[in-house]
């Protein structure tokens, strides 16, 4: 029964130092090169230079919109996983609807939907004026309300991922549900869906794109607004793309470094 | 109710005519057991006769369909928060250990402790580092449950038990996930529990502890009780041809 053993090392950071042209990240030497070049260009063309500080005004838009809404999304995320995994037939009920709701209908479409007809019709029968919810207001309440489906389904595979004996454990030393699900369940599965909400982070990032379909001053509309009176498309979309490279690039990276510091930490 | 009648030669545990199903499948058919306090029960039987299932029904991992179940005057009932209760007071000790593997050895033993019984920090650490003591690894308190062996984690599962204060323990075939090396040291502590009084069910097959700790034998097949008695009558005196059946299967 020995191979029945919890296996008591994982995930052990590579030994082998050396260098070797097979497992070298040359597509990370690719994509940063791409990214040097676009630096280039910025410093040396005055034009470049001009456009780069035309979309530089969206970026805290975006970095902003990007983080409430993920944070937000994590927190109803978790609500509606707990929910979907719940034995009360109703909160059950209520969040597996909800989620396939939201996974059914495109997030573009969504965005329309929720900024202009769900927010406006809530608001109202809750006695307040529509007009008076900013457009960021409604872009941001857009995507947690997007974003909290699909994060509940990670959090699901994740509670679901950890074994029956873990809860039975926990219930057998006298924990209530909520306790065992809080201090024993909930820690573990959050520890391994890591990476899939780093990949919502940076799916968040990306999406909050699509909000400059309302408007919101991020870097994709001020970037647009930039190419309709300059019309210097190739370089202004040049930038554009060279900005979400970047920051996507720069996420994914640190949420690699993040994921080994924490396995290496435990195990 | 029943609690302040709770007398020195009533038994710790009670079962009476527990059935327990699966679907279709009759998992326990109508057993009836009693544990006298102090008492160290084994549990015997071949591979689905029903041991685990019987054991996780005293604490209602698996709530029975029929019957009913006593510990220390107190019925068990599905009802969580007295449920709760009864089980912070019965120990469970499972085949493949599971300790929380994101939490130190101290803390998985101060967990319920803390959260539970509501006991401070310093104190439920210094109840986790006596009891670590108690089982022989006081030196692996900081470590996380995988770093150890599979010895050393069954013992701190153990210690996770007791620190609770437990009336009862329940083990399901504590030392069957163990490298052969290292059943004798989970066995050692256990011995150690019997001597000093606890009360004991025990699924397993150890003839030595049985013959060392064991106060009465069950042999279970098929859902049901076939036979029970001392270590010496069942195993050197079998009544039952599908015990001795069984015991000359593990026997050899
Ligand atoms: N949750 C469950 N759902 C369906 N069937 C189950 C479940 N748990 C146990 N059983 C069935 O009930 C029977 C008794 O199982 P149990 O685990 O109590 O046997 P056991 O005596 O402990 O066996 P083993 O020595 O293999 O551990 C088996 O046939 C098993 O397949
Ligand atoms: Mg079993």
């Amino acid at each position: 029964m020995a191979a029945d053993l919890p296996p008591s090392t994982s995930l052990q950071p590579p030994t082998n130092k050396r260098f070797n042209w097979r497992t070298f990240p040359w597509w990370l030497v690719a994509i940063g090169l791409i990214i040097a070049y676009m630096g280039f260009r910025i410093i040396s063309d005055p034009a470049y230079t001009n456009i780069f500080e035309a979309i530089l005004t969206g970026l805290g838009t975006t970095l902003m919109v990007t983080g409430i809404s993920f944070i937000c999304a994590l927190i109803l995320g978790l609500l509606l996983g707990l929910g979907r995994v719940s034995r009360n037939v109703l909160l059950r009920n209520i969040s597996i609807g909800y989620i396939e709701f939201i996974r059914g209908v495109p997030i573009l479409v969504l965005i329309f939907t929720i900024s202009f007809a769900v927010v406006p019709a809530l608001s109202k029968g809750m006695g307040l004026d529509p007009s008076k919810i900013s457009l960021i207001a409604r872009a941001i309440i857009a995507l947690v309300l997007i974003y909290a489906a699909y994060i509940a389904e990670i959090f699901r595979a994740g509670i679901e991922s950890i074994s029956r004996g873990q809860m039975e454990a926990a219930r057998s030393l006298g924990l209530t549900h909520a306790q065992a699900m809080r201090y024993v369940i909930l820690p573990q599965a959050f520890r391994n869906v890591l990476p899939a909400l780093g990949n919502d982070l940076i799916a968040i990032l990306k999406d909050s794109s699509l909000v400059s379909v309302l408007g919101v001053r991020e870097i994709t509309q001020v970037s647009r607004l930039s190419v309709s009176s300059s019309f210097k498309y190739e370089e202004t979309y040049f930038i554009l793309t060279a900005f979400y490279l970047t920051m996507t690039l720069v996420l994914s990276l640190l949420l690699q470094w993040l994921q080994r510091k924490m396995s290496s930490n435990v195990h | 109710m029943s609690t302040k009648l709770a007398t020195a030669n009533q038994p710790m545990i009670s079962i009476s005519n527990v059935s327990k199903f699966f679907g279709d499948f009759r998992a326990l058919d109508d057993v009836s057991l009693t544990v006298d306090r102090g008492e160290v029960l084994m549990i015997v039987g071949p591979s689905g006769s029903g041991k685990s299932t019987l054991l996780r029904c005293i604490n209602h991992l698996e709530v029975p369909d029929a019957g009913e179940i006593i510990i220390d005057g107190k019925h068990v009932k599905p009802q969580e928060r007295e449920l709760n209760a009864i089980r912070a007071e019965v120990g469970m000790v499972f085949q493949r250990f599971e300790l929380f593997p994101h939490l130190t050895v101290l803390e998985n033993i101060c967990l319920a402790q803390q959260k539970v019984r509501k006991s401070s920090r310093s104190e439920s650490e210094k109840v986790a580092r006596g009891l670590l003591e108690k089982v022989g690894i006081p030196e692996q308190a900081n470590k996380y449950p995988p770093k150890l062996s599979g010895g050393q984690q069954q013992r701190v599962a153990i210690a996770r038990s007791l620190a609770m204060q437990p009336k009862v323990i329940l083990f399901d075939e504590p030392t069957s996930a163990l490298d052969p090396e290292m059943i004798n040291e989970v066995l050692d502590v256990m011995l150690t529990l019997a001597r000093e009084g606890m009360t004991m069910v025990v699924v397993s097959h150890e003839m030595g502890f049985a013959r060392k700790a064991a106060h009465q034998v069950v042999f279970m097949d098929g859902g049901t009780i076939v036979e029970q008695g001392t270590p010496e009558q069942v195993f050197g005196a079998p009544q039952h041809e599908r015990t001795k059946l069984f015991l000359s299967r593990i026997l050899h």
